[in-house]
């Protein structure tokens, strides 16, 4: 790509609203990830107790079940919540680039 | 035929007569054993038909390089994240988690979540990027604007590093797994793995180990349903009654459903958590999938559907634990006279599924571990390769001017080395406690591969030598804290008192990988360092837009 492309993608206002949204969303999305798991494991090392609670009065199954389990899920959600937001818009404003660059 | 049948369990008997006990032991059981054995081998042997009449149809479509290392970028995003979940779902973890679940129950959820936090990170930060940066290996993305030479040494260091102790790891778990579930002997299962993974990847490249990772995928993901689904059928599909039978029989009652022993401090906990979910984002295997996929969206698709087929088999995994505890751990027939279970833990999940499913379901789980240890196998063989023949040979050795047909017949060569190598490695770490090695592959890719691939993409300020500096501390610290820790200083080396106190080093050996990558990038004045930041923009726009990917992909 030579100077002059790099410098007109780089300032066009779609480039500038595409890489702001991502960068904030994959972000957040990865704060989001990185508190609920290394929540779970401090949890896990440091009340491991609270995790082994009944999960109601003389169940066999623990607190720490559905939230484990909800660890697992919400992986799943948050990948697929990045995808259903690419897909569209992301997608959307990059082609608008894209096609913008090659008038 | 009789002949046949009757002769294979003496051979087997024959050939376990050095065997470790354990594994005599499932000799031991009752007749119908050997029968099913039969079941599984001609099961084995049906995949491999199949998976060779691919590998024939692969090899007429694969041409050219594109063709051969990324299967020229034809997967979709659906298929490929199928390919990455089989190439994750390795028969270490659909045999080692259940069999952790089985013996310390709740402590087996924690660890495979461990293994797949991993992956949105891979999405939110990486698949996009690496997809419209890299043509065949990771360190494509690296050095795209960084110096070939040094950059390309060090990936290809890291992804051999990384390559051979999974490997080993997996030709080890292949040996010892098929003498216990065929009653072969160790050494000529080492031997038609290594052969096999060498014919899939040699003649059908990437695009015969891909489907041979997707066929393995259906079938570990059907079979591993169909057990955990006659578990719950049997407890009427209602968990908490299941969960209280297991409180019930098991010698450790209700600590079953609790955090145990598993993590057995906040330092080895972050540290295991550090290792697996950034080892997982620095796995040569695994990153070289997204270059097999036409676009940064499908390439999102491909984390998408690994990460739920990922989380889908282990809470399968866990179901499956807990179903063994009930109707496996019960069963005089599944032990031997000490109560353990026949073969090991490690067995949990097969004697699992002859307990709901009869001898036709044992041979069809034993026949998918043994084709799930082929998959993986093979596709960690492709990545080593392309590293020795994209990295080593036509960038730094021929300095990018090299034919096609070259690069490939290395690549070839490469791959048979290494099959080679991996039969003798498997041979001889047969004895050797190899329980550390996925862990210090995890720990290596986190540390060497993982920073500067991170970096390249996302940090302006990254010069060659910080690459370079950082990426090397990462992976010899890596290594050598692991050297010195409890599971090889003390289980197989043999020293009283570990140097090093945890098994897990990445909490350390990363953080000092990404200061040092800082460091010496800042401190760069370097004519490249200045070139390397100039170049930034152009790079960073590729990576945002996918701008300049289709001029770069040959067909």
């Amino acid at each position: 790509m030579d100077v002059a492309s790099v410098d007109r993608i780089r300032r066009h206002p779609k480039f500038i609203e595409l890489t702001r949204k991502r960068t904030r969303f994959g972000w957040t999305l990865t704060a989001v990830m990185l508190v609920i798991y290394y929540g779970y494991i401090l949890l896990v090392a440091f009340a491991p107790g609270f995790l082994g609670q009944p999960l109601y009065a003389g169940a066999a199954a623990t607190i720490g079940l559905p939230i484990g389990v909800g660890v697992i899920l919400s992986a799943i959600a948050l990948t697929g919540l990045y995808v259903a937001r690419a897909n569209g818009q992301f997608d959307r404003l990059t082609r608008e680039i894209v096609e913008g660059g090659r008038q | 035929m009789r002949r046949f049948l009757t002769a294979l369990p003496m051979a087997a008997l024959l050939a376990l007569a050095a065997a470790p006990a354990w594994a005599v032991g499932a000799l031991e059981g009752p007749s119908v054993k050997q029968a099913t054995n039969w079941v599984a081998i001609s099961m084995f042997f049906g995949f491999v038909l199949f998976t060779l009449g691919i590998t024939y149809w692969a090899a007429k479509r694969t041409r050219s390089r594109a063709q051969f290392y990324t299967a020229g970028a034809s997967i979709t995003g659906f298929q490929n994240g199928l390919a990455i979940a089989g190439d994750y779902m390795s028969a270490a973890s659909f045999l080692g988690i259940s069999a952790l679940v089985y013996s310390s129950g709740y402590d087996g959820l924690i660890y495979s979540i461990g293994f797949l936090v991993g992956w949105p990170i891979i999405m939110f930060l990486m698949a996009e990027r690496l997809r419209n940066l890299g043509r065949f290996t990771f360190a494509d993305v690296v050095s795209y604007r960084l110096s070939q030479t040094p950059i390309r040494v060090l990936s290809a260091a890291g992804t051999l590093t990384v390559v051979a102790f999974y490997l080993i790891a997996q030709m080890v778990g292949a040996g010892q797994l098929i003498r216990l579930l065929f009653g072969l002997d160790y050494v000529y299962a080492v031997i038609i793995v290594g052969v096999l993974m060498i014919v899939y990847v040699t003649f059908g490249g990437m695009l015969a180990t891909t489907w041979v990772q997707i066929i393995k995928a259906v079938l570990l993901l059907g079979g591993a349903s169909f057990i955990a689904f006659s578990v719950l059928y049997a407890f009427g599909f209602n968990v908490e009654a299941l969960f209280e039978k297991a409180v019930e029989v098991s010698p450790k009652h209700a600590a079953i459903m609790k955090p145990g022993t598993l993590v057995k401090d906040p330092v080895s906990a972050i540290s295991l958590g550090l290792a697996l979910m950034f080892g997982t984002a620095g796995l040569p295997h695994i990153l070289m999938r997204f270059f097999t996929v036409a676009d940064a969206r499908e390439a999102r698709k491909s984390v998408f559907w690994a990460t739920s087929f990922i989380g889908y088999f282990y809470l399968l995994t866990f179901i499956i634990g807990f179903g063994a505890i009930v109707l496996v751990s019960t069963n005089p027939q599944y032990l031997d006279a000490k109560g353990v279970l026949i073969g090991g833990n490690n067995m949990a999940a097969v004697h699992l599924a002859d307990a709901v499913g009869g001898s036709l379901l044992l041979g069809f789980i034993s026949a998918v571990a043994f084709a799930t240890i082929l998959a993986v196998v093979a596709g960690l063989t492709l990545a080593g390769a392309t590293a020795v023949s994209h990295d080593l040979y036509a960038s730094v050795f021929r300095r990018g001017r090299v034919n096609e047909r070259l690069e490939i017949r290395v690549s070839k060569v490469a791959t048979v080395a290494l099959g080679i190598l991996a039969i003798l490695l498997g041979i001889a770490f047969e004895k050797q406690n190899i329980a550390f090695m996925v862990g210090l592959a995890f720990a290596i890719a986190a540390s060497a591969n993982f920073p500067p691939l991170i970096l390249s993409m996302l940090w302006r300020g990254l010069t060659t030598r910080g690459a370079v500096v950082g990426g090397t501390l990462g992976l010899v610290t890596a290594v050598v804290l692991m050297v010195l820790s409890p599971a090889i200083w003390v289980k197989v080396l043999g020293y009283p008192t570990p140097i090093f106190p945890y098994d897990a080093p990445a909490l350390f050996s990363m953080p000092l990988a990404f200061f040092a990558a800082w460091l010496v990038s800042v401190l760069d004045r370097s004519e490249s360092a200045r070139g390397a930041k100039r170049q930034f923009e152009a790079q960073y726009i590729r990576s945002q837009t996918g701008i300049g990917v289709a001029e770069a992909v040959e067909h």
